[in-house]
């Protein structure tokens, strides 16, 4: 079985911190991740791959020279081999140009019986990578996937986490699967999966090598563009009770609902 | 050309709520267009489709079917698909449940047009297009972003609006001809565990009663579950709590969870690191008890406690159980 998993690189989350004057968050350019919830797509592949005989992953990223390291860190877990798809004309894709581009990534790189993604980036926060990619591809897209239940090489039965409950649906492979993050517990990669990593060598893809029409790539291939961006202020300045004593902290609490019309 | 069209949810015998919120932006769109509003509705056995009308829309298109009871995204996609070939509409909006976030891409993509995920505010800009506003990297960028192609679609985060009362609808009920083909289906639905929770989904509820490390352990939640009863909420965490197990992961509050903005959000022992914040920080109103008074959350709350979060709720839940009496 050939799975791919798709995966982008973020800038790191632990690394925001408030900026004090405008209230607003600031974050490093500098350091960058692999999306923390792609970390549960890369699991669970390799999770696969333990059960089964003869499963090969391949990580999937598009960014600039840099995103290899995402690639890296999913080797290091236990992807076998990595693509990079990296191309100037590829950049100020929206979501609909960038799943385009993974699909048609996809396709040359050819033969997966599944693909697994992350529920969303923790950047751009959209999820519509995931979803596109499948429907672009003319496959079945299984979203918000907390359990694979049954995995044959005809076959996946999932559990999805939606509102209220979970449902079990079924379809047959090839199929697109995003998962949340229910599904597993991803592992530290280990000494030796870290030195597979470093070594590894990487694909490398462009925009003329998996044959993309140019003019629907990039900036210039996206239906959406961003016209403005600001930056909310986030503080505010309520009251804060110290007390000693939690009777008039409750009380305080209490008159402070009452005002609110709460209760 | 007809119009602003809405994606209504049709689960479990009712219309979601989050219907009628969707509804709203509709109608504002509509009007600002002056175009037609309409529904889109799948499902099986379809009641109360005249609350959609109370709610804002003037059509209601309605697909009625045993073979759509079930959400499966390619036979609703293709449906859903054949219905804009045939009536055109300017602008499809959903909300931005696991149903919106799903179909919605997939229609795109169908479709080749733009999709703008999660927007907390719709309006029409000067050119009669599509200024759709969202939230990135947990709230800290709001984008304004436009759509190039003709038709233009988002997804619409829940309570970014409140439902309208509409008396001046149409009330016109299309029933479209859908041909066998298009039902076929590649998923086999197999069936539906409800949770034994009856809980909102958290990002649907008023009132989100929120813990984290400083409720120490598990049985301590039992606590907020009594405070949520009593302020007719629902239970939140922070990652720390998610992570310990005393809360599953749909609970989650922060940039690798949820996004909640209900009226009320309490904090309970709660620092409030940025990627909480990130999840809550566009709530009416914030409160929080946390013991550290240097803790971030009391940096975006508007009201707060220093004390012990688990000394702070017994007594707050019997203080709330005397005034009830």
């Amino acid at each position: 079985m050939k799975i791919g998993v798709l995966i982008k690189q973020v800038p790191a989350t632990d690394k925001v911190r408030m900026d004090e004057k405008t209230g607003t968050m600031v974050r490093s350019e500098m350091e960058a991740e692999l999306n923390p919830l792609d970390m549960y797509a890369v699991e669970e592949a390799v999770r696969i791959k333990e059960r089964l005989k003869d499963v090969h992953i391949t990580a999937i990223t598009m960014g600039p020279q840099s995103a290899s390291d995402a690639i890296r860190d999913a080797i290091s877990i236990g992807c076998d081999d990595g693509y990079l798809l990296t191309d100037r004309r590829f950049a100020g894709a929206d979501t609909w140009a960038t799943a385009y581009t993974l699909s048609m990534a996809i396709k040359k790189v050819g033969g997966f019986d599944l693909i697994l993604c992350g529920e969303r980036a923790t950047d751009g926060e959209t999820g519509q990578v995931g979803p596109s990619v499948g429907s672009q591809m003319g496959i079945p897209v299984l979203t918000y996937v907390s359990e694979i239940v049954d995995l044959t090489d005809k076959h996946v039965r999932v559990k999805r986490a939606i509102e209220g409950g979970h449902e079990i649906v079924e379809v047959d492979l090839p199929a697109l699967i995003s998962v949340v993050k229910e599904i597993n517990d991803p592992r530290i990669p280990n000494l030796s999966g870290k030195l597979k990593a470093k070594f590894a060598e990487i694909g490398s893809l462009d925009s003329v090598s998996i044959e993309a029409d140019q003019s629907k790539i990039g900036l210039g291939g996206s239906p959406t563009k961003v016209v403005k961006v600001f930056y909310p202020k986030l503080t505010r300045s309520g009251e804060i009770v110290r007390s000693k004593d939690p009777q008039s902290s409750i009380k305080a609490l209490l008159n402070f609902l009452k005002s609110k019309e709460i209760i | 050309m007809s119009g602003v069209w809405t994606l209504a949810e049709f689960r479990e015998d009712r219309i979601n709520s989050v219907s009628y919120e969707l509804l709203a932006w509709g109608r504002s769109l509509a009007d600002t267009l002056k175009v037609e509003l309409s529904s889109v509705i799948l499902g099986c056995e379809i009641k109360d489709v005249e609350s959609l009308f109370d709610h804002g829309s003037d059509i209601v298109y309605k697909v009625d079917d045993k073979r759509v009871e079930h959400f499966l995204p390619d036979t609703y996609s293709n449906i859903i698909f054949s219905l804009v070939k045939k009536y055109d509409p300017q602008i499809i909006i959903a909300s931005a449940t696991t149903y919106g976030r799903t179909i919605m891409p997939v229609l795109s993509t169908k479709l080749n047009t733009g999709l703008t995920a999660d927007c907390t505010k719709l309006e029409i800009g000067d050119d009669g297009t599509l200024l759709q506003t969202r939230p990135a990297i947990g709230g800290n960028v709001m984008a304004t972003i436009r759509t190039q192609t003709r038709l233009q679609m988002a997804t619409v985060r829940p309570r970014s609006k409140k439902p309208i009362s509409y008396d001046k609808s149409q009330r016109k009920i299309i029933v479209p001809e859908i041909e066998d083909e298009l039902f076929k289906s590649a998923y086999r639905w197999i069936k539906f565990e409800r949770d034994e929770s009856t809980d909102l989904p958290i990002q649907e509820a008023d009132v989100v009663i929120s813990g984290g490390r400083g409720m120490r352990d598990e049985k301590n939640f039992e606590m907020l579950y009594a405070l949520a009863k009593e302020l007719n909420g629902v239970v939140g965490a922070s990652r720390t709590a998610v992570d310990m197990g005393w809360i599953p992961y749909s609970h989650q509050v922060g940039l690798s969870g949820k996004t909640v903005s209900p009226h009320l959000y309490m904090a309970f022992g709660i620092s409030g690191a940025i990627q909480h914040i990130a999840g809550m920080s566009s709530s009416d109103i914030v409160i929080a008890v946390n013991t550290d008074p240097d803790a971030p959350i009391f940096n975006v709350a508007d009201f707060g406690i220093v004390g012990d979060a688990t000394e702070i709720l017994p007594e707050l839940l019997k203080a709330l159980g005397d005034k009830n009496e």
